[in-house]
């Protein structure tokens, strides 16, 4: 019986990720447009995008293969999962001990693959310049974000989400620096991971400018709602876990029964808001990059991840 | 008994290679060749699982009255030799297998028949050796097999420079092997494992043959920077040899690594482990990065197996980190991730070398420039090939991630460690070891992505057709192996518990009777991976995905010609090559490794002519290491030439000071 | 000692060992001087907070004129001798950006390895002040060697000052009337190299230190 209930709470933050991920991605370009005094497209405006696409023909080149049309679905299913695996408003849900947060990094990672291929696929050169830097970038983020797992573990003694979010959120933890170095690394790697300005803009199609829509240039119609509806998903995934990891108050633990898990949504979804917001402000503030300084914005990354490393092994020796 | 099983096994091998010699000139005698070697090879793969199971009934040791007479022949079956033979087992029936059918397109069969099952029976003879002369003996006729199997086509350009260059360094490390086992051996002079066992070498000694173990063994399996002749000589011999040399033979040189160092060293010291764990982090960066700079298909495998070499490497240096500080569960868990990627990597790297084969007899090219839009061709390869690919870049769920998110746990336990450089140099090389990984994804999406998506580039690739069916049945059987040794990887980890045990002293907790499969290296606070967990969900969410949206929303689709932003061009040469795709790659690490440097010659306004871009890489390697030591052998060689061409007058004299000289000696010494 | 009080002084600490990044990564002039302002202010923090836990009125007196002379004065005059000269460009760096970085971290973890066993004995915070000082006096000197502007090279130069007043304040007990000295003779060695810049830029027309080598007829 209570195996039935700990599925049903999985599975209704599994829906909860799913469904609230396109009104996040509304809700960041809402602020943005106020911030630049437009009005802006309406909060459910992701909704009906994807629900156009859904009921659209796909129109597939000749020359794509069955890795064209398989990838959107792999893609969406490897990112959903991962990002079902992240405590939003509760901890130690079931399968959260399925997959650390190395596990999660390499699912990322799976569904990265497959895109890069698909891009590939059709034999145009958008196509090639979008898989290639987006490989470029990917090998400086994974680093980066190791360094900063390996910070998080030596704090909280173990790479279970779940289990650092408890660690973080109970113990005395002061006024750590190296907690804040490592927030900024990982915010650094999540802004590259996601595409956003500085690194990549998810509102272009120039294809100079492009890393990620170039790779989905050929995609239509139900296919590329999937790879949206995955991006979308892959931007939750990083702001939930900076929500967990470094401003854990308000999860519910599991088990501790509806209320709590109530009040655990109520306060996820402040800090989606919060962290909207900032989002917002942040691009809106920055220009775009040229890609070849990418490499040294996440080698700067690197440098913070190692930075909170060393610090944090000078406090714990002495 | 199981060890008398496995030397008649290694004996049949060497009864098969000799009659190979008259059965070559048969037209049925290449798959009967191959057929008794994969008969013997799967008897020999039996019993070695067994005994890796079953434990110790089957285990024990032999002794033979050949070879030198004071010494006898020593062999023994121990955990370790049992994983070993596993492996190289696993990778001879499946070369076996291919063998049948790539076979058939072999030209001159009489040069690669009769030293096939020799390759085989010298790499079983190597892991049950006991003895320092059994065991170099059976290392150097493992060298000579594969050197004559590199030669097999040796009027092809670069195969003969590259067959000079491997034999060269085999030599170098046999010398060093030799001198390692002379030290072990001491000033007694007992040559069986057991008599060193028992006499462990001081520090000073200790250091010396561990170095010249890495020496030794490390250039065979590629460690940097004694890997130059790798990924020349992997690629030269037959597909199926390429599989062997850098899916088993690399092993077996990890195997007296491991026997050298874990077993007849005795207790290792801390610097030796930051030692090892750096040449491997240094290794699998190098690697991969050399291998993103390759367009040669069966080069850039090569090259990335140095960079797997190098992971495995890692995982070996935190064992003997964590053993010499007494952490012998951390200790039990880096040698047990080591030693899974040693598994996994034969496996897939196997797989890798099979589709390349089946694409060289397809197409005729091993350039990837060349290539391109196989997979509508060759839709099964192809499907194999992603798999591998998939796997040998660490993907959950299939068997490479588990074994370097172990070998990432192993990095995590670190902090225990008391002494500073440790502390500092194992997350470096954690960031190393990512940086490898997010590096290998990136070259196998080019690998995949320029042979068999994309545009056919030449007409050979245009007319490719599927390979043979026995090719096909060992790339699925191999890719099959990759997805449960990652969905069940708990089973793995509980049968290198033995060897962990002999090795480190200490064995991960039982994995297989977990909860839901999952693993968990350590403790459950701490982390844990449940690949069947994952994998399941992941085929429920993406067939959720499938059912309601064709149900639900549209089902339509047609076929169109590619949007390319309004910009379609039907010639194949506007899609992304494979020195394009690593273009970024190539700025950003490739202009401080190799001083790659890019040049675009434009031509004249008005000119015709096609603009040409011309990339320069120097290895820097082989600029600092290696060119020297050739210009100071040929001067050296020069200087001595001048003795070739003296009078008879001078001869005379020479003989006359020689004899002066040691009467001389004789004279003063006495 | 208190935990709070400890944990603050770590990430002023910290602090400047990151910015001391910082200007390593900076790639225009006006950012390396704002950079230096930021730098400088750290380092006053620091020195007023060492004030306070450690009881030490005399130390407030070094904050305030770190703050003061290094966050307001000096980068106010470099902002005008940098207009002056006419050098907003980017600077030239010797080797990358992302390789200066990388040694930078070695040099920390340098600096951790030696100073730690060494002054085992001591209190915490004197371990994490000592072993941070060396690190930014390490990152300094690498600042300077890895520029080739005449002006970066100064910065660097005053950015090893700061570390030694970190260490000074971190060790207990720095006399002001050293620290004002210092102080002194560093605006006057400002003033200095700012004449002979001026010097160097009307004669040669640029500050370009390969560009001078060459006109020594030595090779860059």
């Amino acid at each position: 019986m209570a195996l039935v209930l700990n599925l049903l709470v999985q599975i209704a933050q599994m829906a909860l990720v799913l469904a609230i991920a396109p009104l996040f991605t509304g809700y960041v370009r809402k602020v943005k447009a106020h911030l630049l005094r437009r009005q802006g497209p309406p909060l459910v405006q992701p909704y009906r995008e994807l629900l156009r696409l859904l009921r659209k023909d796909v129109v597939l080149a000749n020359t794509a293969s069955w890795v064209f049309r398989v990838a959107p679905y792999l893609i969406f299913a490897t990112t959903w999962v991962a990002a079902s695996l992240i405590p939003t408003f509760a901890t130690g849900l079931i399968f959260s001990y399925a997959a650390d947060m190395i596990a999660i990094v390499a699912l990322l990672g799976s569904a990265r693959f497959m895109l890069a291929l698909a891009g590939l696929d059709v034999g145009t050169s958008f196509g090639g310049i979008g898989s290639s830097r987006e490989m470029l970038i990917a090998s400086l983020a994974e680093p980066a974000m190791l360094m900063v797992v390996f910070t998080l573990s030596l704090l909280a003694g173990s790479t279970q989400l779940s289990s650092i979010a408890a660690s973080l959120q109970a113990s005395d933890v002061g006024l750590r620096f190296s907690l804040a170095l490592a927030l900024i690394g990982l915010t650094m790697v999540a802004i590259a991971e996601n595409s956003r300005i500085p690194v990549d803009n998810p509102a272009t199609h120039l294809e100079l400018t492009m890393v990620h829509e170039a790779m989905i240039l050929e995609y239509s119609g139900r296919h590329l709602a999937l790879i949206e509806a995955a991006a979308s998903l892959k931007l939750l995934l990083y702001v939930s876990v900076i929500a967990c990891v470094f401003f854990p108050w308000g999860i519910a633990v599991s088990g501790q029964g509806l209320v709590a898990y109530l009040g655990g949504v109520g306060v996820y979804v402040l800090k989606l808001a919060a962290a909207g917001f900032l989002l917002a402000v942040f691009e809106t503030a920055t220009a775009k990059m040229r890609v070849f300084r990418v490499p040294d914005f996440l080698g700067a990354a690197l440098m913070l991840g190692f930075l909170a490393a060393l610090l944090l092994f000078v406090t714990m020796a002495g | 008994m199981a060890l008398e099983g496995l030397l008649w096994c290694i004996g049949g091998l060497l009864a098969t290679s000799m009659a190979a010699v008259p059965a070559a000139r048969l037209r049925a005698g290449s798959p009967m060749v191959y057929g008794a070697a994969l008969c013997l090879s799967v008897v020999a793969l039996g019993i070695a699982a067994a005994s890796l199971f079953i434990g110790h009934s089957l285990l024990g040791a032999l002794t033979l009255p050949v070879g030198l007479p004071w010494l006898g022949a020593h062999f023994r079956l121990d955990s370790l030799a049992a994983f070993f033979l596993v492996v190289v087992n696993l990778g001879a029936t499946t070369a076996s297998i291919y063998g049948i059918g790539y076979g058939r397109h072999e030209e001159t069969p009489g040069r690669v028949l009769p030293f096939f099952p020799a390759f085989l029976a010298a790499m079983n003879l190597v892991v049950l050796a006991d003895d320092a002369f059994t065991f170099l003996f059976a290392w150097e006729f493992m060298s000579l097999a594969s050197w004559a199997l590199v030669m097999a086509h040796h009027r092809r350009p670069g195969n003969a420079a590259a067959g000079y260059l491997y034999l060269i360094m085999a030599s170098f490390g046999t010398l060093a092997l030799l001198f390692a086992f002379g030290l072990l051996a001491g000033p007694a002079g007992g040559y069986a494992f057991d008599a060193i066992r028992a006499a462990p070498p001081g520090a000073g000694a200790a250091a010396a043959v561990l170095v010249l173990a890495l020496i030794g063994a490390g250039s065979k399996a590629g460690l940097v920077p004694l890997h130059v002749w790798l990924p020349l000589a992997h690629p030269a011999a037959p597909s199926h040899v390429s599989a062997l040399m850098s899916g088993v033979m690399t092993k077996v040189a990890v195997y007296g690594v491991v026997r050298i160092v874990f077993d007849l060293l005795g207790v290792p010291t801390w610097w030796a482990g930051a030692l090892v764990a750096l040449l491997g982090g240094v290794t699998a960066v190098m690697g991969v990065l050399h291998a993103l700079m390759e367009h040669d298909l069966k080069r850039l495998l090569a090259y990335h197996t140095v960079e797997n070499i190098g992971i495995i490497f890692i995982g070996l240096g935190l064992a003997l980190a964590f053993g010499a500080n007494g952490m012998r569960t951390a200790a039990a868990l880096a040698l047990t991730a080591a030693l899974f990627h040693v598994f996994n990597h034969s496996v897939f790297k196997s797989l890798l070398f099979f589709g390349s084969g089946a694409v060289l007899t397809a197409t005729g090219e091993r350039d990837m420039e060349h290539l391109g839009g196989l997979i509508h061709r060759m839709p099964l390869t192809a499907f194999a090939f992603l798999i591998g690919s998939a796997a040998i870049s660490a993907l959950p769920p299939f068997n490479g991630f588990v074994s370097e998110w172990l070998t990432f746990q192993a990095i995590l336990l670190s902090p225990g460690l008391p002494q500073w450089l440790l502390k500092f140099l194992v997350p470096a090389i954690g960031a190393l070891l990512a940086l490898s990984a997010a590096l290998a994804a990136a070259c196998f999406v080019k690998a995949f992505g320029v042979t068999f998506l994309g545009r056919p580039r030449t007409d050979a690739a245009r007319n490719a057709a599927e390979t043979d069916r026995w090719s096909l049945a060992t790339m699925f059987i191999l890719g099959a192996i990759c997805l449960v040794a990652g969905i069940l990887p708990g089973y793995f980890i509980d049968a290198l518990a033995p060897v962990a045990h002999v090795l480190a002293g200490a064995h991960l907790p039982r994995q297989g009777e977990l909860d839901w499969l999952t693993i968990i290296p350590v403790a459950q606070s701490r982390s844990s991976y449940n690949g069947l967990l994952l994998f399941l969900i992941i085929a429920l969410a993406a067939g959720l995905g499938v059912e309601v949206i064709h149900r639900w929303a549209s089902d339509e689709l047609r076929r169109s010609a590619p949007w390319d932003c309004g910009f379609p061009d039907s010639s194949p040469a506007t899609q992304y090559t494979a020195g394009s795709f690593s273009q970024p790659i190539r700025r950003v690490f490739g202009s401080v490794v190799f001083r790659a440097r890019e040049e675009v010659r434009m031509p004249p306004p008005g000119d015709l002519q096609a603009a040409q871009m011309h990339v320069r890489m120097r290895d820097l390697l082989w600029d600092a290491l290696y060119a020297p030591v050739t210009r100071l052998v040929g001067f050296v060689a020069d200087q001595l030439n001048k003795v070739q061409f003296l009078s008879i007058r001078a001869y005379l004299t020479l003989v006359f000071s020689a004899l002066v000289v040691l009467l001389m000696v004789l004279a003063v010494w006495h | 000692m208190d935990p709070l009080a400890l944990d603050v002084a770590h990430l002023f600490a910290g602090g400047l060992v990151l910015v001391s990044f910082m200007l390593l990564y900076q790639d225009r002039m006006t950012g390396l001087v704002n950079t230096f302002a930021l730098h400088a202010l750290v380092v006053s923090l620091s020195v007023a907070w060492q004030a306070h836990i450690q009881h030490a009125p005399h130390l407030y007196i070094t904050a305030a004129i770190a703050l003061i002379v290094k966050a307001i004065i000096i980068p106010l005059a470099l902002h005008r001798i940098i207009v002056q000269l006419g050098i907003h460009r980017t600077i030239e760096t010797v080797v990358g950006i992302g390789q200066t970085m990388l040694a930078g971290i070695g040099l920390v973890a340098l600096s951790i390895m030696v100073m730690l066993p060494i002054t085992a004995k001591a209190g915490t915070l004197t371990q994490q002040d000592l072993a941070f000082a060396l690190a930014v006096l390490l990152l300094g000197l690498l600042m300077m060697i890895s520029r080739r502007n005449a002006v970066s090279q100064v910065i660097g130069f005053m950015s090893i000052e700061n570390g030694l007043i970190l260490a000074a304040t971190g060790a207990k007990g720095m006399p002001l009337v050293v620290e004002i000295s210092v102080a002194f003779s560093i605006l006057i060695a400002l003033i200095v190299i700012g004449v002979f810049l001026f010097r160097i830029r009307e004669s040669f027309d640029t500050v370009d230190i390969h560009a001078l080598h060459e006109y020594r007829g030595e090779q860059p």
